[in-house]
């Protein structure tokens, strides 16, 4: 082996025919229960209501312990979930969830950790720490709400904003690239990566359970509409029209051509990439393992 | 009872009291002049079960030490000045939310990358006022190896006492200094432990915490099912509520009160040859370890000289500086910055004595001769010399 190549970076396929799991959508009476409020500061036709449902669909899927289940959040539109939510939850600082959720997995592997993040929270300010959570493949879930800007703040310009699009920051057109979170995550090293979509509901809850199920680091991307600011600026305002535009631009992960149809709004969605390597906390363990046998035989 | 005496670091004494205070759990990012707690810590917590995590930054590393404590655990990191600075952001977090944890700065020149390898007490402000927004804190400032070890188990009995962080200022003298400690036995120190909330966890958003009776956060993951917040809460759910003036205005009071309501209690000082006094130094950290010395040379002279430390610097200790400003008639403040804490003095003094500020910004230890000078001005020269 190449001393260049790192052995802990080594991935392999997972063992067997590796399906995503398959959720059955539960009944909105199922639902609620795990809402701590009817109400939230979203704005109507924000798709981050059904990336919330989405979530507690997996979750009850998954059969979980709910007093097990944890999640932590940013600030943005997409941290308030973590008030909305009936599990224990920890609304962090901007761009901190995932420093914060390295912690809390670390103090405790026993709970199961969900990151809920905006795409400025997981890429601009919190960039840092996710791709050092992809790289030490810590078995937490990043699950990303990507509305392409700022929406908490009114609009600005963030990291997944495209080339040549308008905000309240790039009146006359963003002049940066943006970046592909999924992209991002492989390179880093997470060992689960996936994009769902708002308008494609079932995949969503598939592919956000399959993130949860995953032991490492899952970095799931949730392509939400923001029709009031990116909406308005860049496609339409009409939130229908906003969801129809993710169905024909998202395009199945197992049909997607490389190069030919990534373009401004072309994305693959469905399971990117999915591998097996040492996951964090299993390896702290068997390094306090490593100690303890070497205090007993000196 | 004391155990025999051992050759140790200072920097080694905050690593291991922090094992001692019954911490589990460490992240950091090396920074000189810290970096052997973090080093020390590396190769000790796995031994005793716990966690040592490298972060990617500073921020990191207090975010992780914040979700470690949140999960139940004791927690520290440490730094220096620049980490210290970048560490604020989520300092201010763990003050709104009241996360008991531990931040260990070990003080060097600044600002900026400044005298990376040499002492300073230039954070004695930022430790008091680095993060955003009102708030209290608790900052202890150990002037030798043996107060590194008891300092840091203080540091960790305050936070879960009080629910808050408590911030272990010490400097790259002290931090590097090596001396041989009796290290107190085990068993015979005080160890607050974290409990959990006396009531059902339905009832658990219908209790609130009282200034005398500051309830422990439950572990996440326990059936207490709870939201922690950097947003204002309100102090009986613990749910946001950012619209009510009210609440906003009882929660700030009550973070602000929880430490100033207690700082006759929290504050500590060491009073050295004070009875007879007629000038006082105020000095702390390493420093006073030079004042100590102008204090043994002055009485040698028949001059009244004594020492106040303060090894809690906030809270301010107001008690002590009062007593200190009613008996003598000059106070020599000596610090490795300019004049930062001898303002402080000053406002508490209020005129009742004269304060004399002697700073020094170069990375050299004020020496026992520098001070000497000022308190020799203070005395006839015959008084000086009658001994």
């Amino acid at each position: 082996m190449s001393a260049l190549v790192d052995e802990q970076r080594l991935e392999k396929p997972p063992a067997g025919d590796y399906k995503l799991p398959r959720i059955k959508p539960h009944a909105t009476s199922e639902i609620i229960p795990w809402l701590r409020t009817p109400k939230t500061i979203w704005c109507p036709g924000c798709s981050n209501g059904t990336i919330t449902r989405a979530l507690i669909d997996a979750i009850l899927g998954l059969k979980l312990d709910p007093e097990k289940v944890v999640v932590v959040a940013g600030i943005g539109c997409s941290g308030r979930i973590a008030q909305y939510l009936e599990y224990s939850t920890v609304h962090t600082a901007h761009g901190r969830a995932l420093a914060v959720a390295t912690g809390i997995k670390v103090a405790d592997p026993s709970l199961e950790v969900i990151v809920a993040m905006g795409d400025g929270d997981c890429s601009a300010i919190g960039g840092n720490h996710f791709i050092h959570a992809a790289r030490r493949n810590i078995d937490v879930t990043a699950l990303i709400f990507n509305n392409s800007i700022y929406g908490m703040t009114g609009g600005q310009m963030s990291p997944t904003t495209h080339t040549g699009d308008r905000s309240t920051t790039s009146a006359r057109g963003n002049v940066e690239a943006a970046f592909d979170l999924c992209e991002l995550a492989h390179a880093a090293g997470a060992t689960y990566v996936a994009r769902g979509t708002a308008w494609a509901y079932r995949q969503l809850v598939d592919v956000i359970a399959g993130g949860v199920a995953h032991k490492g680091f899952a970095a799931v991307e949730a392509m939400t509409a923001c029709p009031v600011y990116y909406g308005r600026f860049n496609l339409t305002a009409d939130p229908a029209e906003f969801l129809k535009g993710q169905k024909q631009h998202a395009v199945p992960a197992d049909t997607f051509v490389e190069g030919e149809s990534r373009q401004r709004e072309h994305y693959p969605v469905g399971l990117l990439h999915h591998s097996e390597r040492a996951e964090f906390v299993t390896s702290l363990a068997r390094v306090r393992e490593q100690a303890r046998e070497e205090a007993q035989h000196g | 009872m004391t155990a025999s005496p051992v050759l140790m670091q200072g920097n080694e004494a905050v690593a291991e009291g922090a094992i001692a205070a019954g911490a589990r759990f460490f992240a950091g990012y090396p920074i000189t002049p810290s970096t052997e707690i973090a080093e020390t810590l590396s190769r000790r917590m796995p031994e005793v079960g716990g966690s040592f995590i490298q972060m990617e930054d500073e921020i990191a590393s207090i975010a992780a030490v914040c979700g470690a404590s949140l999960a139940g655990l004791k927690a520290l990191t440490a730094t220096s000045g620049p980490g210290f600075s970048l560490m604020q952001e989520m300092i201010g977090f763990a003050e709104m939310s009241q996360i008991p944890c531990v931040i260990v700065d070990v003080m060097r020149g600044g600002p900026s990358t400044g005298l990376p390898t040499e002492p300073s007490q230039g954070d004695v402000m930022q430790a008091r006022w680095g993060t955003h927004g009102e708030h209290s804190v608790i900052a202890l400032v150990p002037s030798s190896v043996y107060e590194c070890y008891t300092l840091t188990v203080e540091a960790f009995n305050l936070a879960e006492q009080y629910r808050t962080p408590v911030i272990v200022l010490s400097d790259a003298l002290i931090g590097h200094m090596r001396e041989a400690v009796s290290l107190p036995e085990p068993g015979s120190l005080r160890i607050a432990e974290r409990g959990i909330p006396d009531c059902a966890p339905e009832e658990y958003d219908t209790v609130m915490s009282d200034l005398d009776n500051i309830l422990p956060r439950p572990p996440l993951g326990s059936p207490f099912r709870v939201h922690v917040t950097g947003l204002v809460y309100n102090r009986r759910s613990g749910a946001p509520e950012t619209g009510d003036p009210e609440v906003a205005s009882d929660l700030g009071r009550y973070l602000r009160e929880k430490i100033y309501h207690h700082r006759d209690a929290i504050a500590r000082v060491e009073e050295y040859q004070m009875e007879d006094a007629e000038v006082a130094i105020f000095a702390y950290g390493s420093v006073a370890r030079s004042a100590k010395a102008v204090v043994k040379w002055s009485r040698a002279h028949g001059a009244p000289v004594g020492l106040v430390r303060p090894i809690t610097l906030w809270p301010f200790p107001t008690l002590a500086v009062d007593r200190m400003a009613e008996q003598v008639r000059t106070i020599i403040v000596p610090e490795m910055n300019i004049k930062q804490m001898s303002w402080e003095v000053q406002a508490a003094v209020a005129g009742r004595a004269k304060v004399v500020d002697l700073g020094r910004v170069d990375g050299k230890l004020i020496t026992p001769v520098q001070i000497e000078e000022l308190v020799k001005s203070e005395f006839y020269y015959h008084d000086w010399e009658k001994s």
